[in-house]
């Protein structure tokens, strides 16, 4: 086919523009609007008022027309009837529950007694047994049945004394119960023990009751073993778990005896207990009241206190009391402690509003407090060799536990009560250690002082004042004192914090104060305690055992101070930073103060304090960035240094911030998301600039843009991602155009078409690899937008950017089997046709395009024929290759069809040859039947509208010429 | 052609009192139908005597003239000879707890050297080649309340080397100084022994601290008679060295069966003590008796 003469259309763009528009036309009353069910009726009575506007954003009130929707969907709708049914289903659900099922509000109400705020005993489990350790070899002492002879078995009458006792001993023997363990390490110890645990539920499981109950007795008695003290705390626990598991085994049995016919409601009444579940629990408790040894029966016997649910009203009250009397015939201090401990664990879980057994509990044991210093501990401690202070710890977890009990909920006249008792015991320290952690904070921040005098006076032994000082902190850090009185506690308690020897030891007080600091002090106080830690950390490199402490001082001043110009001037705060020599840790801390810092800095800021500390703090993260870093790491520090970038602005002051740009540069060299971040800000300053000066730069603001454009030209290609890099290059092309710095625009579109050839033809995106044609296909279309502004280089060809782009193309390697390349110069033609319009469709302001300098030259119009003839020739070329097999047909079918489109809406059919190529392509497209039909009948009805305009008669010859494909 | 034989009280705790009823049923269970001689059951209350071996010797011609006492007896034929359907078969069945004459039933007691025991007695007879089968059951029996008012009344008692009666070197023994009381001496047997007892001061520290309840069983006639005296429980209240002014409970409930309230008929007596036990960890055991009266009310 010969070259096809091009010749574009004239375009009058305002013309096009005013016809496009949507005529405005007013609605008068009682037409048909579809936004009419808004209107309100009652304009009616003043239509006059109302008659200009169109609609009314008042509420449609009752009057109004139905709602089309919702009239269809008015009762019927399926949906909502089935979601009605389901609905009405529930609520009789809920209201079986809640008839059949009285429990749960019983069970409820219970929950207000011990709500969730209760720390559990199974939190606590864990911990005691982390803590108390030993590496001395225990021992284990079962001797099942021994009780046997000495209990309650006067049994048959027939058999002398003598030959009961020899069937005993053969019962004994065949159990192979009698046995002593030697020799075991803390591990072995817990296996046997968790053997004991599952040969009770066995033994349970095949109906041995007996043998259960034997192996609890035997497992309980254990308790009053206190050799190896160290490791006592752990064993109560380990015990007492098979203690649990017994008295939850005795509930459950006779539970179900009782839920024959329906299962038993959880606040059943004694009515609902039948005789038979009666009869087996007193018979429980008949056994167990005969348990020769002490510790046993009270310990089975508090295991299966929920029974007495069973049996009487009042029966747990009692039997509560009784046996904390009891516990006092437990001789050894500290086997008693952990017994009543153990009570007033099973008591809160059965009664927790039963509070009178856990004060008696406690006062029992305050009389007992005397034993330790006793002449039995005492020889015991000697012969163990363990130390009083060690010695009185191990009390801790049972005197912390039984102190929660009590203080649950508890009044504030109790606390009172409980200091006066504390210091007519001289102010035991552990004692008042326990007593301010179990209490409700705000009652012990009110005597936050007397707390003070009383630690003071209290005795050092065994118990060292700084915890005494951490566990009024703590409960300082959440409740306030009186405020006359805080800076006198602050200042007692640092007195005494500073005195403390041992780093670890200081800064786990000095950490816990901190918070109380910034509550309620300055940053002058804060200041202050920043310097002493730092004094005490730094000897012998002390902070580095020390970081998750130091962490929390710092999120600690970061929750409560927000003021980066007051955080900041803190002399000691960046020192205190220094302390984090360990890579991670540092990087840690410096992410944790950049999020706050993007939280809380709402206004941008010039603060050279902050700028300078926070650029050393993301330097510090950036720093921290190597070969090994993973992808997210490197993700998650860009955002927080691209976070700070965005709040630092100098006002007015662009220079200065073209040189922070620069300074920053420098520093974050290795994060692409922070170097893309400051073209960016740098593109804006340029802007700003431009809006500054409104488009008329004096000569020291062009300089300042140029300046800006170079940033970007010498920024841009240290990125590595092509794409990022590319459309750096247009944006900031784009920013220099409308800052009239044409030789530096001319640079980055020079810049971007030498950068094209690089585009690898497959990039990773979210790590899949994809095909970037895509991807290249758009920035090439932005691109050629941009480019009927670019005004031509004096010292260039005509169209030369246009030029070395389409030859950049053609050389481009495309995949085969693809139409990217023609598809770009089908999208070129429009462009061409824009440029040989007499105005341009746009430009920029304070700038000649290539309208302006060509003045519509019948030299540069053929030009740019010529061009668009090649590319037409091209095109059509690659047309008629396609046609090997169904899929080239196809994609035959759209090119064709697209460049149909092009030439309709750019190219000047009037000429005959145009047309005729219109009306071949036309045909073509249709040839094989791919086109869409609807397409073309909208086409076709567009080109029939278009001929009605003036000076588009010509089009309607064509219509008539282009046939529409009969349907097959 | 198994066939078992079950015999269940109306009451599951098996108690029955003077004048009331003795009712249940009798369960019989068989996969295929059975034929029978016919089936009886009987009831019988009886005390047991028995000497003890060391009161043997002297009172050999004795020995033999003790006999069991008989309380209540009574029989009835439940069903006659014929067959039993297959399946489980359940036959009511009452007895009045009536005593004949002037005799009185005494509660159920288990002792060493006297027994009162009750006991439900069902014989099923069958033909020749299959063995018979006899089903027992003891159910409890407690005596009426008594009419006379217990007055509880504490006794108050204080241990220290003084007080002490049979020892031997009253010089070598340690310091030492317990109070204490017990709430009553007359108890009700359904209600716990208490007290309290506080080591006021002790040179020794204590090893333990017991409580023993004993019964003492006297089995006689006009010829003579024997008493012996004998531990039923042990029940620790104090281990390790207590703290001193600190009361400690004294608590015991009574066991069922093995005690009873005090009984004094012209055969037999039964009686109880309790027997405070302080063990000091030199091994020194220091005992205080109390007899007791136990009454049911």
């Amino acid at each position: 086919m010969a070259a096809v003469q091009w010749h574009s259309c004239e375009r009058n763009y305002d013309a096009e523009l005013q016809r496009c528009r949507p005529v405005a036309m007013p609605v008068e009353f009682g037409e048909y609007h579809p936004l009419k069910p808004l209107m309100v009726t009652e304009t009616k009575t003043r239509r006059g008022t109302r008659k200009g506007s169109t609609s009314s954003s008042s509420s449609s009130s009752s009057s109004a027309p139905p709602d089309p929707l919702s009239s269809m969907l008015d009762g019927t709708d399926p949906l909502s009837m089935f979601a009605s049914a389901s609905a009405t289903e529930t609520s009789a659900m809920s209201h079986i529950s809640s008839t059949g099922d009285l429990g749960r509000k019983k069970r409820e109400k219970q929950e207000e007694v011990v709500g969730s705020d209760f720390e559990l005993w199974s939190s606590k489990r864990g911990e005691i047994l982390a803590r108390f350790t030993t590496t001395e070899k225990l021992s284990i002492n079962l001797f099942m049945g021994s009780d046997k002879g000495k209990g309650p078995n006067p049994g048959s009458s027939a058999v002398s004394e003598k030959v009961r006792t020899r069937l005993e001993e053969l019962d004994d023997l065949e159990e192979g119960s009698q046995r002593e363990l030697l020799n075991l390490s803390q591990q072995d110890y817990a296996n046997r023990i968790e053997e004991l645990n599952q040969s009770l539920k066995e033994a349970w499981a095949s109906d041995q009751k007996v043998k259960a109950l034997k192996i609890v007795i035997q497992c309980s008695k254990l308790l009053s073993d206190t050799s190896v003290i160290q490791f006592y705390p752990s064993k109560f626990v380990l015990i007492t778990d098979i203690l649990d598991t017994f008295g939850r085994l005795v509930y459950d049995r006779i539970w179900t005896m009782c839920s024959d016919p329906r299962p038993l409601p959880e606040s059943f009444t004694l009515e609902d207990v039948n005789d038979t579940a009666k009869e087996t629990c007193l018979n429980w408790f008949f056994k167990i009241a005969s348990i020769r040894e002490l510790l046993p029966r009270l310990y089975v016997e508090a295991a299966i206190l929920k029974c007495n649910r069973f049996l009487n009203r009042s029966g747990i009250q009692e039997t509560l009391l009784r046996l904390t009397a009891m516990i006092r015939g437990v001789g050894d201090p500290l086997v008693a402690a952990y017994a009543r401990a153990y009570l007033c664990r099973v008591g809160m879980e059965v009664a927790p509003h039963l509070k009178e057994c856990l004060n008696e509990n406690f006062f029992d044991l305050l009389t007992t407090f005397r034993q330790i210093s006793g002449e039995n501990v005492q020889k015991q401690l000697v012969v163990q060799r363990v130390e009083v202070p060690e010695y009185v710890t191990l009390y801790s977890p049972a005197i912390n536990w039984i102190l929660q009990c009590i203080a649950y909920r508890a009044a504030e006249s109790l606390l009172t009560e409980m200091m006066e008792r504390c210091k007519t015991l001289a102010n035991n320290a552990m004692l008042l250690n326990s007593i301010m952690r179990a209490f409700r904070p705000e009652f012990v921040a009110a005597r936050a002082t007397d707390f003070i005098s009383m630690i003071k006076d209290c005795d050092e032994s065994g118990f060292p004042k700084h915890l005494l000082f951490g566990s009024l902190g703590r409960s300082l850090a959440c409740a306030d004192p009186p405020e006359a009185e805080r800076l006198t506690i602050l200042n007692e308690a640092w007195k005494v914090t500073t005195k403390v020897r041992s780093s670890q030891d200081y800064i786990n007080c000095a950490e816990i104060w901190v918070e109380f600091t910034c509550r309620h002090f300055t940053k002058r106080e804060v200041n202050t305690v920043l310097s002493d830690i730092i004094k005490h950390m730094t000897p012998d490199r002390a902070f580095e055992e020390a970081y998750p402490q130091l962490q929390s001082v710092i999120r600690k001043i970061l929750t409560h101070f927000h003021d980066f110009s007051v955080l900041f001037s803190m002399e000691r705060f960046l020192p205190f930073l220094d302390m984090f020599q360990k890579d991670s840790v540092r990087v840690e801390v410096c992410k944790s103060i950049m999020e706050v810092f993007i939280k809380h800095q709402v206004e941008v800021t010039r603060d050279p304090v902050i700028l300078n500390a926070m650029l050393h703090i993301c330097k510090t993260m950036h720093d921290s960035v190597n070969a090994l870093t993973l992808e997210d790491e490197k993700r998650s520090l860009s955002r927080l240094i691209i976070g700070f970038i965005r709040m630092v602005s100098f006002g007015r002051d662009f220079e200065q911030q073209l040189s922070f740009c620069v300074e920053a540069r420098a520093i974050f060299c290795n994060l692409e998301p922070v170097l893309v971040q400051l073209i960016h800000t740098v593109n804006q300053l340029a802007m700003e600039t431009r809006r500054v000066m409104r488009g008329n730069h004096s000569r020291k603001t062009a300089a300042f843009v140029r300046a800006c454009a170079a940033y970007s030209f010498i920024t841009i290609p240290s990125l590595s991602s092509i794409f990022s890099r590319l459309n750096l290059y247009l944006l900031s092309g784009q920013a220099a155009l409308a800052n009239q710095c044409l030789s530096q625009a001319d640079a980055f579109l020079k810049a971007a078409v030498g950068v094209l050839p690089e585009v690898p033809r497959s990039i990773s995106v979210e790590g899949k690899l994809r095909s970037s044609e895509s991807f290249l296909l758009d920035f090439i279309n932005n691109f050629l937008a941009t480019l009927l502004v670019v005004p031509d280089h004096p010292e260039h060809g005509v169209l030369y950017l246009v030029r070395s782009l389409l030859n950049m193309v053609q050389d481009y390697t495309w995949e085969d089997n693809s139409d990217a390349k023609v598809r770009i110069y089908i999208s070129a033609l429009p462009l061409l046709a824009a440029m040989s319009q007499e105005t341009y469709l746009y430009s920029i302001p304070n700038m000649d395009s290539n309208e302006t300098l060509y003045g519509g030259d019948p030299k540069f119009l053929s030009e740019i024929n010529k061009l668009c003839e090649t590319l037409i020739g091209q095109i059509l070329d690659h047309l008629k290759a396609l046609t090997r097999d169904e899929d080239c047909v196809r994609r035959q079918s759209v090119l064709a069809f697209s460049l149909f489109g092009v030439l309709l809406a750019h190219g000047d059919l009037r000429n005959n040859k145009l047309s005729q190529l219109a009306i071949n392509l036309w045909n073509l497209s249709h040839k094989h039947g791919h086109c869409e039909t609807r397409v073309s009948v909208r086409t076709l009805e567009h080109i029939r509208h278009q001929a009605q305009q003036p000076n588009m008669a010509h089009l309607s010859d064509t219509v008539q010429r282009l046939a529409l494909q009969s349907r097959t | 052609m198994s066939i078992t034989l079950d015999i269940r009280l109306k009451r599951a705790n098996k108690v029955y009192r003077e004048g009331e009823t003795v009712s249940g049923v009798i369960v019989l269970s068989c996969k295929e139908a059975t034929q029978h001689h016919g089936i009886s059951l009987s009831m019988e209350g009886i005390v047991n005597l028995q000497l003890s071996s060391k009161s043997v010797g002297v009172f050999e011609a004795f020995y033999n003239s003790v006999k069991p006492i008989p309380l209540i007896s009574s029989s009835i034929e439940v069903a006659k000879a014929g067959k039993i359907p297959g399946g489980k078969t359940e036959m009511p069945f009452e007895f009045p707890l009536h005593t004949k004459g002037n005799k009185v039933l005494y509660e159920t007691y288990h002792g060493v050297f006297v027994n009162i025991q009750y006991t439900l007695r069902c014989d099923l007879k069958r033909s020749l080649l299959a063995k018979d089968l006899s089903r027992s059951c003891e159910f409890i029996v407690h005596s009426l309340p008594q009419k006379a008012k217990i007055v509880p009344a504490p006794v108050n008692f204080t241990v220290s080397p003084d007080t002490l009666q049979n020892t031997r070197e009253r010089s070598s023994l340690p310091k030492f100084l317990i109070r204490g009381h017990l709430d009553a001496t007359n108890c009700m047997i359904s209600q716990p022994l208490t007290g309290e007892v506080v080591v006021e001061k002790s040179d020794v520290p204590i090893k333990s601290m017991e409580l023993q309840l004993v019964r003492v069983e006297t089995c006689g006639c006009a010829e003579g008679y024997a008493r012996d005296a004998t531990e039923i429980q042990n029940i620790q209240i104090a281990e390790g060295d207590v703290c001193h002014g600190l009361s400690i409970p004294i608590y015991m409930i009574f066991p069922r069966l093995f005690t009873c309230p005090t009984l004094e008929t012209t055969n037999f007596k039964v009686e109880f003590e309790i027997n405070i036990v302080v063990v000091l960890q030199d091994d020194h055991l220091i005992t205080e008796n109390f007899p007791l009266k136990l009454c049911r009310t």
